[in-house]
C-alpha cells in the first residue's frame, strides 16, 4: 500500500537546502535588483528631460540612504551576475580555433579583459566630460 | 509547425545578459555608485554635466540599447525566478513582468528623445 518514499520539498524554500542552489537563486535574484535599477535609471532619465527641479529632487532620493543602500547592493548583484554569466559562456558557446576547442579559460579570461577595457573606457569617457 | 515567441524572449534575454555583464558593474558606479562610495565628485551626476552628456543622438541611441536590452533581461529572469519559487501562475507573472518591462522601454524612449 505504500509507495515509493517521496521526500518532502518546499515548493517556495527548496534552494534553501544546497550552499549551491543558495548561489543559483542568488543570481536568478540578481534580476530583482537589476530590473529594479533600470527602472531607476529610466526614471532619473525622465526627471532629466524634465527640467532641473524635478531631476535634483530624483538625485536627492538616489543619493539619500535608501538610495545608496539599493545601489550598493545591485552594484553587487551585478558584479555577480558578470562572475556567474562569464563563466556560463563557453559552456554556452564553445569556441573551436584551429581545429582545437579553445579551453574555457581562455575564454572566460578574454571576457575579463573586454570587461576591463569597456569599463576604463566609460570611466574615462564620462569623467572627461568636463566633471 | 506552431509559431513561437520563444526565439526572442530568448534572444533579448541572451542579448541583455552579455550587454549587463559588460557593462552594468561600471555603469552603476558611474550613476551613483561611485558618488556615494567618493570616487566620483557629486558634480559628475549634475543636470548641466549630464544634459551635455546625452546631447549627441548616438550616445542616446546607444543608451537606449543598453538599458532596453537589460531591462528585458531582467524581466525574463524574474519570470523563471517565480516559477522556481514555486509560483505557478506563468501567464500572470510572464504578462506582469512583460509588461512593465514595456512601460519602461516607452517611457525609456520618450524621455531619451525628449533629451534631444
Amino acid at each position: 500500500m505504500s509507495g515509493p518514499y517521496i521526500r518532502p520539498v518546499s515548493r517556495t524554500g527548496w534552494w534553501l537546502t544546497q550552499p549551491r542552489y543558495v548561489r543559483y537563486m542568488m543570481r536568478e535574484i540578481s534580476s530583482l535588483f537589476i530590473g529594479g535599477y533600470m527602472l531607476i535609471m529610466i526614471t532619473g532619465l525622465y526627471r532629466l528631460s524634465q527640467g532641473p527641479q524635478e531631476y535634483a529632487a530624483f538625485l536627492a532620493a538616489l543619493l539619500g540612504p535608501a538610495g545608496v543602500a539599493y545601489t550598493l547592493v545591485t552594484f553587487v548583484f551585478a558584479a555577480y551576475h558578470t562572475y556567474t554569466w562569464f563563466i556560463v559562456t563557453p559552456k554556452a558557446m564553445p569556441l573551436v580555433f584551429a581545429g582545437k576547442r579553445v579551453p574555457g579559460s581562455v575564454i572566460v579570461a578574454a571576457h575579463w579583459v573586454g570587461f576591463a577595457v569597456i569599463s576604463v573606457a566609460l570611466w574615462l569617457l564620462m569623467t572627461a566630460q568636463g566633471v | 509547425m506552431a509559431r513561437s515567441h520563444k526565439p526572442i524572449v530568448w534572444g533579448l534575454f541572451a542579448a541583455g545578459g552579455t550587454v549587463a555583464a559588460f557593462v552594468l558593474p561600471v555603469l552603476i558606479l558611474l550613476s551613483g555608485a561611485g558618488v556615494a562610495l567618493g570616487l566620483l565628485p557629486a558634480s559628475s551626476l549634475e543636470y548641466e554635466n549630464l544634459r551635455s552628456l546625452l546631447t549627441h543622438p548616438l550616445t542616446r541611441l546607444v543608451l537606449f540599447g543598453v538599458l532596453f536590452l537589460i531591462l528585458w533581461h531582467a524581466a525574463h529572469r524574474l519570470r523563471i525566478t517565480a516559477h522556481d519559487l514555486g509560483i505557478r501562475a506563468d501567464t500572470l507573472v510572464a504578462t506582469v513582468f512583460y509588461a512593465i518591462a514595456g512601460l519602461g522601454s516607452v517611457l525609456l524612449a520618450i524621455a531619451l528623445m525628449a533629451l534631444a
